[in-house]
């Protein structure tokens, strides 16, 4: 395998500049992605550019009454940060799915987001909590939501030089919850056959003002289905919302079949998933289901 | 490519070597510094044969770039044992039989030894979870679980004054 040149700048502008310079450099925060793909000769960069020396790289800070991430802070240091846990719980969780103890201790959801997996774990929690990315590149600094950062297995919207910097998670909303579940044949280390990531927003009296719902394992990219979201606003989640909820799921999947599930058994498993975690999401907004 | 060099500690000693850009921690450890108690299984962090602890949180070092360490601290499986005195964790492998060919066992112990460090009283569902990317295909896990028990009972007495 030939050798990619390691850069550990220590500013941003450093990685900038590095990433810029060339189209087969890419960063590094924990590698449990990048360096099998280096390892397994799938993917070789010219160059590595190692994030994690890069001041607030590291680490979750509050923003207003959010959250900013910073990229290359691993998903076990999530769970460390008591309001971040207390808000966004689902987000927490599902980044600790993710692998063992080993690789959270090192794994990240910018590099979950970034590779591009249409299974990742984090990205239907993030993209259900309305999480948006602030990108980071030669021509300055923008912020995206999460679901425009995967295009397809493996690619993303980044263009030459960009890395994420930073994932921002908006404040905890008053009477919201949020919550992500998957299916997979072993509890832990393991894919996605399908996830389900949701969040919603109970109204004084009981009915759903706001609901947002993300697939993953699905289709290409993670699926924000807003039909399904839709069918559950304005309603007490009865049987005929939940129903509506399941139709839009299933219309909205277009997983594959391969030997870790059927087509069928994908669009089954994602709108019972989405069920169970809108009622988790529920009780955690103070509702009642 | 020419090789870099890193300065880092390794079992509480200061320890330099020269490196491989693309070469893993697992790499160095084994072919640079005859630290060979880490395993590589899978080279892919499925199996944990070669968790070591870098800066206080146990990784493999199969997905560790050996240039990171740089700076870093390091703990592996050779740094367990206190001289010829075993770890408890270490003792009760070997008093409750909980290995066969011996493959997986220092990722157990470093990993174990990282759960027990924390949490003196780890339930059983706590520790099979903390042990899920530990992979073994001899004991069927079953005395891996029963050895960290006792070494968490044993390391609880020693805590506690008489």
């Amino acid at each position: 395998m030939p050798s990619p040149s390691f850069h550990a700048p220590e500013t941003r502008e450093a990685a900038i500049a590095l990433l810029a310079a060339d189209p087969g450099a890419r960063p590094l925060s924990g590698g449990t992605d990048l360096v099998v793909q280096m390892r397994s000769g799938r993917f070789v960069p010219s160059a590595v550019v190692d994030l994690k020396r890069i001041a607030g790289m590291s680490g979750v800070r509050a923003m207003g009454e959010g959250f900013a991430i910073g990229a290359a802070t691993p998903c076990t240091a999530l769970k460390a940060d008591a309001a971040l846990a207390a808000a966004w719980p689902g987000v927490v969780e599902a980044a600790n799915l993710i692998g063992s103890v080993q690789v959270r201790n090192r794994a990240t959801m910018a590099g979950n987001l970034c590779n591009a997996s249409p299974a990742a774990d984090s990205v239907p929690a993030l993209a259900a909590a309305n999480a948006r990315v602030l990108v980071a590149g030669p021509n300055g600094e923008r912020e995206v939501p999460v679901l425009d950062i995967p295009l397809s297995p493996g690619k993303t919207s980044l263009t030459p030089g960009e890395f994420v910097a930073e994932i921002r998670l908006p404040p905890r909303l008053e009477r919201g919850g949020d919550a992500y579940l998957r299916s997979t044949p072993r509890t832990e280390m393991d894919i996605a056959v399908a996830g389900a990531g949701v969040s919603v927003e109970m109204a004084p009296d009981g009915t759903c003002a706001a609901a947002r719902i993300a697939l993953g394992a699905v289709g290409p990219k993670v699926v924000l289905v807003e039909e399904a979201a839709a069918a559950l606003v304005g309603t007490r989640l009865d049987d005929a919302a939940l129903e509506a909820m399941a139709v839009a799921i299933r219309a909205a999947c277009h997983p594959i079949d391969d030997k870790r599930g059927t087509v069928a058994y994908r669009k089954a498993m994602a709108a019972t998933l989405a069920r169970r975690a809108l009622f988790i999401a529920v009780k955690r907004a103070g509702g009642a289901a | 490519m020419s090789k870099l060099h890193i300065t880092t500690t390794i079992n509480g000693d200061a320890a330099e070597f020269l490196c491989d850009p693309a070469a893993t921690l697992l790499d160095v450890l084994r072919g640079e510094l005859d630290l060979t108690g880490s395993k590589e299984g899978c080279g892919s962090g499925d199996c944990g044969a070669c968790t070591v602890v870098l800066d206080g949180e146990m990784v493999c070092s199969c997905l560790v770039l050996a240039a990171e360490a740089e700076g870093r601290v390091i703990a592996t499986i050779e740094g367990v044992a206190e001289g010829n005195a075993l770890h408890p964790v270490q003792r009760q492998f070997l008093e409750k039989g909980a290995l066969q060919c011996g493959f997986c066992t220092p990722g157990f112990i470093v990993a174990a030894k990282a759960l027990v460090d924390r949490n003196p009283d780890p339930t059983e569902t706590e520790i099979r979870y903390w042990l899920a990317g530990n992979l073994c295909r001899c004991t069927g896990y079953d005395k891996i679980v029963r050895a960290v028990q006792a070494a968490a009972a044993e390391l609880r007495q020693e805590r506690t004054p008489a």
